[in-house]
Parts: C-alpha cells; structure tokens; sequence
C-alpha cells in the first residue's frame, strides 16, 4: 500500500483556488521533493493533508486510510518560521512535544519518552544544546530541533516544510544525512524543496508543482528543462544547458 | 480573621488565579482578548442576575462563562471573515459591553450592582458579604468563589498542560498530532471568563485586567522555563495584592487602584532592571560585545 494517495484534491482560499485537482501515490522509502515556484501551493499541499486546511474536494489517504486514523505514522516538520522561539522552553521540551500524540490524555512524557527525545537530538548533533532555551539557538539549531521533534515522532511517513531555508551549511549537511538514513531504514520523506540546484543530488523523486500538478517520478526522469518550463513559465532562466542546471530568475 | 487579613487574602487569591491563568494569554498574545471578555462578563452578570434573581457566584460564574465564550468565538468568526483581529476585539467588547451597560440602568432598581461597582470593585466591603450556612458564618463568600475558581484553574492547567503548551508554542504541529487546538483555546477563555468575573467584585473590570496581563508580562522577562514562570507570575500577582493593600492604608487611596499600582512599578522596575530580557541586561550585553571588539 503506498504511504501517501491523493487523489483530485483541490484547496482554495476565499475562492482562490490554491491547489486544483492534484492527484499523486508516492511509493514507500523515496525521497520526494516538492518544487515550483512560490504560491505553487507547496506548503499548502502538506497542510491539506496533514488537515490543516479544509480541502474543497478530493480524498486523501496514508497507508489506505484517512490522515485522522493514520495520525501516528505521520511526522511533520513545519516552517521554522511558524512558531514564536521567544516562548519560555527548552529544545528538549520541543523535542518532546514529538513524543505528545503517542502520550494520551491527562498524562506527562516518561522517563522513555526522554530518551527517546535525548537520541533524536543526539541524531541532529544537538544533544548539549537539550537545556538551551530556544530563543539562544542559531537559526540551523532551531531547524534541527524541529528535525529532532520529528524524529521523536517515531512515524513511517515525514513531511518537511522547507526545512533548508536559512539553514547554515553544517546544518543542511545534518539534514541530508539525516533525510538519506530515514530512507535507508525504509521510510517516506516529501520535503517542500525551493533550491532548484540542488534537487538532483538531494531527492530522488521530484514532484513538481504549480496550483496544478506538473510531474512526479524519479528525479532524473522528471527533472527536466521541458517540465520546469511547464512548471515556471517565464520565470526560469539556464545557467548552463549543457549540466542542466536552471535557476530561477525572481 | 481580622478585616485586613480577609482583604490581603482576598486579593492574593486575585493574584495568583489572574497571574497563572494571565500567562498563558501573554505567550498567545491574547491580552486584548482579555481585556475585552474583562468587560463583557459584565452582561453575563446582569443576565445571570436576570435569569436567577440571585447574586450567588454559581450563576455569576455560568453567566460569565457563557458570554466570556461568546465575546471569544464572535471575535474568531469577525477575524477569520477578513476584519481585522484588534478591530474585531473592539467592536465585539464595546457591544456587549454597551448592551451589559443599558439592561444594568435598565433593571437598575433591581440588581444590587452599578457600573463604577462593576468597573472599580470595592475590595473593601469584601469581609462583611459572608457566606453563611446552616446558621454557620464561613468567611467572605468572595473568598469562597475565588478559592473554588483557583482550584478549578489549578486542576484544569494540571490536566492539559502539554496540550494547553504545545497548542500556545505550535497550533499547527498541535493539530497535526490530533490535539484539539480549539477546544484548548476555549477553555483558556473559560477560565479567563470565570477568573475575571470572581475577581469581579474585589477590583473590577479595569483593573483585573492589570492583575492578568502584568504580572504574566513581568514573569516571562524574568524566565525561560514556563513552569517557573507560572509560578513567579503567581508570586507578583499576591506580592502586588500584599504591597497594595498597605500601600493603600498608609496613604488612604483606593486599595485595588494601589493593587494595580504596584504591578505595574514591579514591572517596571523588571523591565529595566531584569539581567536577561530587561534595558539594562541588553545594554551591558551591547557594551561587552564592543569592548570585545574594540
């Protein structure tokens, strides 16, 4: 059964249409990027299955099932500039805010939920930093605690919102290994992606994405200079034809 | 228990139910809402009244319960219908609030309340309104209710206190992992409600405003750990209700005024004074980066 099954779904804000009739099955254990350009509905995309936005029409499934039943084996990581990182806490309480949904009602995270945090961070290189306040850490800290709370989420199928934006290079190397060891243990990771030059190396499916679906295969399938061009319109400029190498002119 | 102990007492119970609960309305940068359910529990009284012909707390609580739900779900639908979010909380409050203020004059003979009562309190008269039963005299009844709205504050931020802080730091993580983010959200506005109106009679709607949002402003300058900042938040709530109430005795003014007062001095004096958050904090931190680069 596949991780993520979308069918005709349509999202729209005040009458908007942000995402029209998009439909995709993504297999297990890929590494999928989601590019296009900006308000191709990318973020959108994630928060309509992750029910964070009411979808218009269509069906969407995980593993067969509504995102509601399937909730556990799903992880998210959303913008980091979503959330205030003034607020009184530190990365390991975030971290273990991954471990809340498996928790239940009326109860606190145990002395097992702790460690599971404790190695998550350990994975994102930033086991010392567990007692920092949040607001202490550089902004590819913070990226990593957010990966680490996903991790803590112990789920099967990730989305990531953009998570390489702003990030200083250790830390996107943190994540790509980190994305590259998810896939090796098996498991699903659709990653709202906006670098169109580094898409080749990092996922090895792209979909490509404009209000409407463009694409979805493997990276070296789809990932061509006609698609893009479906996908940007005139946005889209070649540095080099010869390497294929586009990038966006803004 | 002597007149003065009653009042101190009375007022630090305010302080600490209107510290904790006023935290968590700093960090989801709802203190207008605040001010605004602080004066539309002013017709869920009058209503209360209206319907039971009773002053008794239970009704004054459902009463104020409801309209203080009211007051924040007609915000949420004006904000999410595209007016603007301070807009909305101004139109709302000043409605109900108007509409709280004509059936008062109203039903003026009535209900033993008038509108300076409800805007200032009158923390003085609280020792002589006495819950008395079964021939028994049991202490001020304002003393009772705010006792039973503290526990009932207390038990409710035990029970969901990982759900009420993951909803306040992440709603969309919150709501992804099946936390209910709106009911989380309408229960805060409950207790704001309840908190609001058993403070009601000892300083008023103005200035119970000033014990939710001050000492919660004061405490997140002073900590980075929420726990700890419940609890100094709590701390400044009953240290102004203490420093008020001789503050207010040693030059004879209003008691609740001098209550807000005093916040509001401890929180200036943390602003500038306090080593992580506050002036003085970020100008030695300015000096020292320079003197390192220098």
């Amino acid at each position: 059964m596949n991780p993520v099954d979308i069918s005709n779904v349509t999202v729209a804000y005040d009458r908007k249409p942000v995402l029209q009739e998009v439909t995709f099955s993504v297999p297990e254990g890929k590494l999928i990027g989601i590019v296009g350009p900006n308000g191709a509905g990318k973020s959108t995309l994630i928060k309509a299955i992750l029910g964070l936005v009411p979808t218009a029409s269509g069906t969407i499934n995980i593993y067969g099932k509504s995102y509601r039943a399937q909730r556990k084996l799903v992880g998210y990581v959303p913008q980091r500039g979503s959330v205030d990182w003034d607020f009184p806490t530190n990365a390991l309480d975030v971290v273990l805010m991954g471990r809340y949904g498996h928790i239940g009602w009326f109860k606190r995270p145990g002395k097992k939920d702790t460690q599971i945090a404790l190695q998550a961070l350990d994975k994102v290189g930033m086991k010392e930093y567990a007692n920092r306040q949040i607001s202490q850490l550089s902004g590819g800290q913070q990226q990593r605690v957010f990966l680490a709370r996903a991790l803590a989420q112990d789920a099967t199928v990730y989305f990531m919102d953009e998570p390489f934006v702003g990030v200083d290079a250790a830390t996107e190397k943190a994540i790509i290994a980190l994305l590259n060891e998810l896939k090796a243990q098996g498991k699903t990771v659709l990653v709202v992606h906006h670098d169109l030059q580094t898409v080749k190396e990092y996922f090895d499916w792209t979909f490509l994405l404009n209000k409407r679906q463009v694409a979805l295969g493997p990276t070296e399938e789809v990932f061509t200079i006609d698609n893009l061009q479906k996908t940007y319109g005139g946005r889209l400029a070649f540095l080099d034809q010869q390497v294929n190498q586009p990038f966006v002119q803004q | 228990m002597s007149y003065g102990a009653w009042i101190i007492l009375t007022g630090s119970l305010v302080g600490v139910s209107c510290g904790i609960v006023g935290c968590f309305l700093i960090l989801r940068k709802m203190a207008m809402l605040a001010d605004a359910i602080s004066h539309t529990v002013l017709l869920g009284i009058v209503l209360a009244y209206l319907v039971s012909h009773s002053l008794e707390g239970i009704y004054m609580l459902v009463g104020a319960g409801i309209i203080g739900l009211l007051t924040a779900f007609l915000v949420q639908v004006l904000d999410t219908s595209g007016v603007q979010s301070d807009a909305a909380i101004g139109v709302v409050f000043t409605s109900l609030f108007a509409f709280g203020v004509i059936l008062l004059s109203a039903f003026a003979g009535q209900v033993h309340l008038d509108v300076n009562h409800a805007l200032m309190g009158e923390i003085t008269f609280i020792p002589w309104d006495t819950l008395t039963i079964n021939g028994i005299e049991l202490g001020p009844s304002a003393v009772w209710m705010l006792g039973i709205v503290l526990i009932l504050n207390l038990t409710l931020i035990f029970l969901f206190y990982k759900e009420i802080k993951i909803s306040s730091f992440d709603p969309a993580m919150a709501t992804a992992i099946g936390i209910p983010v709106v009911f989380i959200h309408y229960l805060l506005m409950s207790m704001v409600s309840i908190t609001t109106v058993a403070s009601f009679d000892s300083v008023g709607a103005i200035l119970v405003v000033a014990m939710l949002i001050v000492p919660g402003a004061t405490a997140y300058l002073l900590t980075d750990r929420l726990l700890i900042m419940l609890l100094i938040s709590a701390f400044i709530g009953v240290a102004s209700a203490v420093g008020g109430y001789y503050a207010a005795l040693a030059w004879n003014v209003s008691i609740a005024g001098s209550m807000a007062s005093i916040a509001g001095l401890i929180f200036g004096a943390t602003f500038i004074l306090s080593p992580k958050h506050g002036l003085m904090g970020k100008v030695l931190a300015r000096r020292s980066i320079s003197a390192q680069h220098s």
